[in-house]
């Protein structure tokens, strides 16, 4: 194999349909006859129905149809439990999960009472306000401690406490660790994730062919092969009866990955039932109630230390909201609970949470999908002991790292994949050398900080340190196809949202085969096209679906060599392959182009031998023993304006370790995205509920994205600590960007503004002008 | 249900266009689902992403802000008239491929046109003009780096 692409920072494939236009998005999908759907959403947290009064609705001009979920009669069913919850021993588990259309009782504000099927969106709108609806309010479930509450009210009959579930893992001895620590430090951390936020928000059309018996769907969704199974299987079709199309998707992040959203469930079912095609697109404003989020944990940590600052053990317990409903099992809180074990050695650990059902939209995995909040924890605990124990902050973590000739490293804990938390390869030190020579830690404390100290300005630095988990299976497939026209298609289950699947596919194919990359067609998210698969999803795309790929184009190179090597009648050892032909080496003009080879591959009359199979194709499946781990550390230094509280970041640095790099241009912009969330996670971004439940700052005008102008200028470095799990050596890289931005802030501002030495400690995230403020309100 | 409805004539993309529409009609609406331009992606109907910018007379706009019978008697140009064809990239474009600039891409199309309208103004922007310029477009995937990177690029590829 001659290495050409992998590892070249390669243009994208997929660029030239985006840029003019030409890129297929769900809201593209135009058909004739089509009706369009709108939802009549709760606008109270909790209440009894009484009454829903759909006739006015049904009366208008131009509606065709208004549905309750008395309509949907025994196709109404709560959704599927889509990760079930892991092995751990004496685990609760409260199994409640969302319904298509609310029957007796809503349970958070955007949850959906009925759908209007009319002739335009404008009319089906117009269409909501004649329904009559009486609501019979309840007390909200908001808080998460007062959740627990014998007094509190309850999200879901049965379950007292509104406790979705208790999980508690440990390794080793806390207690005996404890009683043998040196320094104790014990606080609450309090750590709000927000809303994923695509520009793009969910949509889905379906048409129902009646003479085929075939259903065909589009859908935003991060997963179309689950979402194929699930929803012929509702439906009572066979799965080869529904193709499932994810085209083109701006932007997921995770909230796309949830199935099955009640307008999933009603909207196919509509289609059939009218005989029409019909589109639902989410407006904005919806999104903030009906997509998914994640949100707020509580944590009383504690880290126990020797005075020399390694770290004796950790014991966590925390509370974690999980909305109304709990679809997507215990994802997010086992995340946080692995996650917060970082890149250290912690030999003692006792972490326990109590996930809680409120009265808010479903919390579901948001890019980093609860291992934020985790880091948060185990960033600051070093952060308090190093300013406890009077030691450098970069200094303690160093003091902690796993080192390299300890991997594989078990954690003795289960992970999210239900295996243990084992890390697969690493080298931490040299990640962290080169992140404090790029910020020149050092010298901006010893010289930079101290000057501009003296020129009143506050200009702080942080460095937090994280491990991502990635790449986990259960597996993902492709089918490599030689085209007749010399061309490559690959065809994939997953789906894409903007990773650069078409070029880095495209890379690890054209590298086995011989093609230019720009020869290459990936085809990702269509069941039609490939049938199997998971989806997209924990950093996962590049490792599982890339490595198929490359298992298929290297069965698909023996079946060139096998086929060329009869051509020519010599041995395949004397055969090269590239620039798209098949050569003799040593033989001018012995050469057949892979289209003509293709074409061979496939006879039209004659006779084959027994076993052959026709064209150059092949299908492989990739499935990982484990997770691969990927690390980093981030740096930042960052001036405080101390009457406003704004911040301005003059340095950023990453230094990331994701295994061998595919596509370095396409690496940088996942972790510059990634980080430009973790800076709205970290400052602007907050999904503020009242206690009602009502969601106050529901448009992009109040909850903030940041622009251009919040995103700084970042530099990039990355170590290369190759994966064993998998032949390429890859780490997933989607989400490690958006992990330590919270700890780093807060660091660094404390240490802008030598809060720590004043006796204020920034414990929580999102921080906000306005909340630094209040936090500081002591000083003034 | 509003029924009063107009006869509007617009040019887009340097093409004539006469439609009958309704008082109400979003002008994104419209460019996207009459005349089937769906280049020009809806993002958050209110103003904000900046994703349904087009270039109305040559000023970027939020086409989701405006109705369609104000465009009557006016030209629009939307990212569809921006290249010739697929292998003729404006320099706007083929920047933004040479530099990583978009990702999921659903944003880039109002990218395009506010940078469009700011580059023909602004030919030799320096970073941070750049930055002010692009901070009426949300962008959830680029982190904006390449974006900016991208247009440095195209402003030197535009003055030649």
């Amino acid at each position: 194999m001659t290495t050409r692409n992998f590892g070249a920072p390669i243009r994208r494939n997929e660029d030239v349909r985006l840029l003019t236009g030409q890129a297929l998005f769900v809201d593209d999908v135009e058909l004739p006859g089509m009706l369009y759907a709108a939802f009549l959403r709760s606008n109270v947290a909790h209440a009894i129905i009484r009454s829903i009064d759909v006739e006015a609705a049904r009366a208008r001009d131009g509606v065709v149809a208004v549905y309750t979920a008395e309509d949907l009669g025994n196709y109404w069913a709560p959704g599927p439990l889509l990760v079930p919850p892991p092995p751990i021993k004496d685990t609760i588990f409260n199994q409640r999960t969302q319904v298509p259309l609310a029957k007796d009782k809503v349970r958070h504000v955007g949850e959906p009472l009925a759908v209007v099927l009319a002739e335009s969106r404008y009319i089906a709108e117009d269409a909501l306000a004649d329904i009559a609806v009486e609501l019979d309010p309840l007390p909200a479930v908001v808080d998460l401690e007062k959740a627990l509450a014998d007094a509190s009210a309850t999200v879901h009959d049965g379950v007292r406490g509104n406790v979705a579930a208790h999980v508690r893992q440990s390794r080793g001895n806390y207690a005996m660790a404890r009683a043998h620590a040196d320094r104790v430090i014990a606080r609450r951390f309090l750590y709000d994730h927000g809303a994923s936020s695509p520009i793009e928000t969910r949509g889905i059309v379906a048409k129902w062919d009646a003479r085929a018996n075939q259903l065909t769907i589009w859908d935003t969704t991060q997963a179309p092969v689950f979402f194929r199974n699930g929803i012929a299987g509702m439906l009572g079709l066979s799965e080869r009866q529904v193709r499932v199309i994810a085209p083109f998707v701006g932007g997921g992040f995770g909230p796309k990955i949830m199935l099955f959203y009640p307008e999933e469930v009603v909207i196919p079912w509509a289609a059939i039932k009218l005989n029409r095609p019909v589109k639902w697109i989410e407006d904005r404003l919806e999104h903030f109630f009906a997509t998914t989020h994640e949100r707020g944990q509580t944590h009383d940590a504690e880290i126990a230390l020797a005075a020399d600052g390694r770290i004796l053990g950790v014991k966590d317990v925390f509370l974690h909201d999980t909305g109304a409903y709990n679809p997507y099992g215990l994802t997010v809180p086992i995340n946080s609970q692995c996650t917060l074990l970082g890149p250290y050695v912690i030999p003692n650990y006792d972490s326990t949470f109590t996930a809680i059902f409120t009265n808010k939209p479903i919390v579901t995995p948001y890019r980093g999908a609860g291992r934020q909040h985790g880091v948060f924890v185990i960033e600051r605990l070093l952060d308090l002991a190093a300013h406890e124990l009077n030691i450098d902050r970069a200094e303690i973590r160093r003091r902690n790292l796993i080192p390299p000739d300890a991997f594989p490293y078990n954690n003795e804990i289960i992970y999210q994949d239900f295996a243990p938390l084992s890390y697969d390869s690493g080298n931490y030190e040299p990640i962290l050398d080169k992140a404090l020579e790029m910020i020149g830690y050092d010298r901006f404390l010893a010289e930079e900080q101290p000057r501009l100290r003296g020129q009143g300005r506050h200009v702080g630095v942080g460095v937090a340190c994280y491990v991502e988990g990635t790449g986990i299976g259960p597996y993902e497939g492709a089918k490599v196809q030689v085209q007749a026209n010399g061309k490559v298609n690959v065809a994939t289950g997953i789906g894409t949202q903007g990773q650069g699947h078409f070029t880095v596919f495209a890379q690890i194919v054209a590298d086995q085969l011989g093609v230019e990359v720009s020869d290459v067609d990936i085809v990702t998210g269509d069941t039609d096209q490939f049938y199997w698969g998971a989806g997209t999803f924990a950093s996962r795309g590049a490792v599982v679906a890339g490595n198929a790929c490359n298992e298929a184009a290297k069965a698909v190179r023996q079946k060139i060599l096998k086929l060329a090597a009869e051509h020519f009648e010599c041995a395949e050892e004397d055969l090269e392959i590239a620039n798209g032909e098949v050569s003799v080496v040593g033989v001018p003009g012995q050469a057949i182009k892979l289209g003509a080879l293709a074409l061979k591959a496939n006879p039209m009359r004659g006779a084959v031998r027994p076993g052959t199979e026709p064209g150059l194709e092949s299908t492989q499946y990739f499935g990982p023993s484990g997770g691969a781990t990927a690390s980093g550390v981030h740096a930042m230094i960052v001036e405080v304006d101390p009457q406003t509280f704004m911040l301005e970041v003059l340095k950023y640095v990453v230094v990331h370790d994701c295994g061998t790099v595919i596509n370095p241009l396409i690496l940088a912009g996942q972790i510059h995205g990634g980080v430009a969330q973790g800076i709205g996670n970290a400052y602007y971004e907050q999904l503020v509920f009242d206690e009602d439940g009502q969601l106050l700052n529901a448009s992009l005008a109040d909850y903030l994205l940041p622009t251009a102008l919040e995103v700084p200028h970042m530099d990039i470095a990355h170590t290369v600590t190759a994966s064993p799990l998998n032949p390429l050596g890859v780490k997933g890289a989607g989400e490690a960007g958006a992990i330590p931005v919270g700890p780093l802030f807060a660091q660094a501002i404390e240490n802008a503004l030598g809060l720590l030495d004043q006796k204020v400690e920034l414990n929580e995230i999102p921080l906000s002008p306005g909340r630094l403020f209040e936090l500081t309100a002591k000083l003034r | 249900m509003s029924t009063d409805s107009h006869e509007i004539n617009v040019t887009v993309n340097g093409t004539a266009c006469r439609r009958t529409v309704e008082s109400r009609l979003l002008l994104s609406d419209f460019l996207r689902h009459d005349l089937l331009l769906a280049g020009t992606h809806v993002g958050c109907e209110h103003g904000v992403c900046g994703a349904c910018t087009v270039i109305f007379d040559g000023a970027a706009v939020r086409s989701c802000l405006m109705f369609a019978a104000q465009a009557d008697g006016h030209a629009i140009m939307t990212v569809e008239g921006l290249a010739a064809d697929r292998e003729h990239l404006h320099p706007l474009q083929e920047s933004m491929r040479d530099c990583h600039g978009l990702q999921c891409g659903y944003c880039t199309p109002g990218i395009l046109m506010t940078m469009k309208v700011f580059l023909d103004e602004t030919p030799s922007p320096d970073e941070a003009q750049i930055r002010e310029a692009l901070s009426g477009n949300l962008c959830r995937c680029t982190g904006y780096q390449h974006i900016v990177e991208a247009m440095q690029l195209a402003a030197q590829r535009l003055r030649g």
